[in-house]
């Protein structure tokens, strides 16, 4: 029992220290900032944004789709190392799912900012028709965000009966919420039988509904005539990028937790050495769909691709796009290649640019593909021929941004971010040698 | 027990059908007999001789011969999603012809109260490759047998018609523009802001009036055009119901446009009314973007022969604008 002590104390919910406060206290201020705006942008209609009947997609699906990559973490950290049995996964799945909820929430709302008629939303459900694409995200998004709130909230039990005696005298009104969450946890036999089989359940669900999620949004694009779009890459390739994503946020977020609560000794050296080694993994392989999206067609050069790639490679989007490349993939692969690059620190880095090339890399598929219709853009505003986010958009995306961290933030204020009854756990199985089941 | 209370409850239910039907075939019968026998009482005697379809003298008990109720009123029956019965609208653009004179387009944007930047008629001035000619090319919608923007569309408000028509309920768009980035011709357009249609409300509504409709609809013109939703060309079906041209086809001063039925096999461009399949054949009709397999509905005939310089029609040509401001003009 004097083993929970120590642990509790190290890992219990903890209040903020000024610099959580002055954090929190930023991100709502950036999220009520685009709320006036998305409420501006309501009233006015859609030509508050930068828009046009060219670009008559932007920053909102960009940033949409990056949302929806980030919430593949879950899957591909906590459910694959599960099912692989990798058993450093405990310190950081917490962290992970909590993301994967973050993200996948705030996909749903961002797809809704895009609407021209965020009215008729219903409609969606009433006429919804099968055959359209968006209908199967309309699908695939709540499945995957009731799976990955599971996900969440099952490891969780042991946890809230722990809290809830941990805090049964300093704070009864939290002791209380956490047995009610807690949903009468008592560690019996038959209780732990049930856990074990229904997280292992979740797991393997997670797999496939992230995959569908990742394809559905890689569909969205691919099923359209559009060049840069029409490729039969795009279903791999999102799956790829969204790992990349992934883990690059999780390893961001990681390091954050660690240094504010000062976990080192739960989250180790070793544990981001083993995340720099997966993140190096996963950006060799969406480097690879990369390779793949851009060099066969520059090959083949027919006259529409090459239009398109060179808008990218040499004209108005190079060095975007060569940052995203160079910055988001290739400059990272060999910093992890390194034992020193691995390091806390250096991979705090290195996963910031793997975030920010994945944002961009978002944009770079929504944006240029349509500034490069079949026929030629005439006859309409020249600036429509262009397009760059107005004031409202940046102040949309970035509430949207904020309020993913806030969400993020709030978790981790009230949830244990490392999984207390499993790290006891294995605490004692170390000791004793014995094997831990699952 | 629960086996047995199932049997029985199942015994029940299938008893009880049975009855229920019997019953009501019984009704049904007796209920035919009773007609049956009332006829024959109240036969006349006399007869009168009538025509059949083919053309045969009959005989009929005059107390037998009943009026020919027409049971609805074939307009109020008219479906706005089903279009014209028999009916397959077509379009043939010459391009030998296009002077780049922009009536078309003037009359279009006229007609259907374009407030944007946007026309949904636009003349493109197009040169496949530097060595080659370059020239004007009129776009309407496509009106696509396989239209990629109605197979994209979440709710059904983008629909295809019987007729060919390819037309939006703007009463039920949601405004995702997956419509807009699924069509390869650029024809949609979207009301970025609330349409400043202004004082031709006005006209809108004696016109609607004058259709005997009083609400919009999506054969009207797209009217009034609704904010955070698509448009598009809609081939003119309130101009087609009236029995007239599609705008753009009598405002054009060289006869670039033909409209017409695919069925009859006829268009015409207001002046001179030709076979379609002659036509098609004789001048090598073709289609925009065929490998695509969207199936349009608008023929093109290659610019060949062109009877003026291709630079007389450059003094009309504005890069950024298609649209004059309606407040302005």
């Amino acid at each position: 029992m004097k083993n929970y002590d120590t642990l509790l104390n190290d890992l219990a919910p903890q209040k903020f220290g000024r610099k959580g406060v002055i954090w929190t206290t930023l991100l709502v201020v950036v999220s009520i900032a685009g709320i006036i705006a998305y409420i501006d942008q309501v009233i006015q209609g859609q030509v508050v944004t930068n828009m046009s009947d060219y670009a008559l997609w932007g920053v909102y699906i960009s940033n949409f789709v990056f949302f929806v990559a980030t919430s593949f973490v879950s899957t591909i950290t906590v459910a694959v190392l599960r099912l692989t049995k990798n058993a450093w996964r405990t310190p950081i799945v917490r962290i992970a799912e909590i993301i994967s909820v973050a993200a996948i929430i705030m996909a749903g709302l961002t797809i809704m900012i895009d609407m021209g008629r965020p009215d008729r939303l219903l409609y969606l459900f009433i006429y919804g028709r099968m055959q359209s694409p968006i209908i199967w995200d309309v699908i695939i998004i709540p499945t995957f965000m009731a799976i990955a709130l599971l996900l969440l909230y099952f490891p969780l039990l042991p946890d809230f009966a722990l809290l809830k005696k941990h805090f049964k005298n300093t704070k009864p009104k939290l002791s209380k919420w956490y047995g009610l969450l807690s949903l009468n946890w008592t560690g019996s036999d038959a209780q732990k039988s049930i856990h074990i089989k229904s997280i292992h359940l979740i797991s393997l669900l997670i797999i496939p509904a992230g995959f569908m999620l990742q394809t559905v949004d890689a569909w969205l694009f691919s099923t359209l005539f559009r060049v840069g779009w029409d490729s039969t890459n795009m279903g791999a390739y999102f799956i790829s990028g969204a790992a990349v994503a992934g883990i690059g946020a999780l390893i961001t977020v990681l390091y954050v937790i660690r240094r504010s609560y000062n976990l080192e000794n739960y989250i180790t050296d070793f544990h981001f050495d083993k995340l720099g080694k997966f993140l190096a993994l996963t950006c060799l392989i969406y480097l690879y769909f990369n390779i793949n999206e851009y060099l066969i067609p520059e090959f083949t050069s027919k006259k529409e691709e090459i239009t398109h790639l060179n808008v990218l490679v040499t004209g108005e989007y190079a060095p975007l796009f060569w940052f995203v490349i160079v910055g988001g993939l290739v400059i990272p692969i060999i910093v992890l290649f390194f034992k020193k690059g691995r390091s806390p620190l250096a991979i705090f880095w290195v996963s910031i640019l793997v975030v920010l090339g994945s944002w961009w890399k978002r944009y770079l598929i929504v944006t240029p593909t349509l500034l490069h219709p079949f026929l030629p853009i005439q006859g309409v505003p020249e600036a429509w021929r262009h397009y760059f986010p107005s004031l409202h958009e940046w102040l949309i995306t970035a509430a949207t941004l904020a309020m993913c961290l806030l969400i993020i933030t709030i978790l981790v204020r009230y949830l244990p971010v490392i999984p207390i009854q499993r790290t006891a756990d294995e605490q004692e199985q170390l000791k004793t040698g014995k094997n831990l089941e699952s | 027990m629960e086996d047995n209370n199932k049997n029985s409850r199942r015994k029940f239910l299938d008893k009880g059908l049975k009855l229920g039907l019997a019953t009501a075939i019984g009704g049904m019968a007796i209920s035919k007999i009773s007609k049956l026998s009332a006829k024959s009482n109240t036969g006349t005697g006399e007869f009168v001789e009538l025509m059949t379809t083919d053309g045969t003298l009959i005989q009929v008990d005059s107390s037998e011969i009943v009026e020919v109720v027409h049971t609805t009123d074939p307009d109020k029956k008219y479906n706005v999603r089903e279009g014209k019965p028999n009916r397959k609208y077509v379009m043939v653009i010459d391009l030998a012809k296009c002077k780049n004179a922009l009536k078309c387009q003037t009359a279009c944007n006229k007609h259907h109260y374009i407030t944007g930047e946007h026309a949904w008629l636009k003349v493109y001035q197009m040169q496949e490759d530097e060595d080659t000619a370059p020239y004007w090319m009129p776009t309407t919608c496509m009106h696509c047998d396989h239209p990629a923007c109605v197979t994209v569309c979440p709710v059904d408000a983008t629909f295809k018609r019987r007729d060919g028509l390819v037309l939006i309920d703007n009463e039920r768009c949601i405004g995702c523009r997956f419509c807009m980035a699924a069509c390869p011709y650029s024809t949609r357009v979207f009301n970025w802001s609330e349409p400043n249609q202004g004082d031709m409300t006005m006209d809108m509504e004696m016109d609607m009036k004058a259709e005997g409709s009083c609400h919009s609809s999506p054969e009207f013109a797209g009217l009034p055009s609704v904010i955070g939703t698509v448009d598009k060309c809609d081939f003119c079906p309130h101009s087609i119901d009236k029995g007239e041209l599609p705008h753009c086809v009598t405002a054009c001063p060289n006869g670039v446009f033909y409209f017409g039925d695919k069925y009859e096999d006829t268009v015409t461009n207001g002046d001179e009314t030709v076979r379609l399949s002659k036509l098609l054949r004789d001048k090598s009709g073709y289609r925009l973007m065929e490998g695509l397999g969207t199936k349009p509905s608008v023929y093109y005939l290659p610019p060949v022969n062109r009877l003026v310089d291709f630079e007389e029609g450059l003094e009309y040509f504005t890069e950024f604008k298609s649209v004059e401001n309606p407040e302005k003009s």
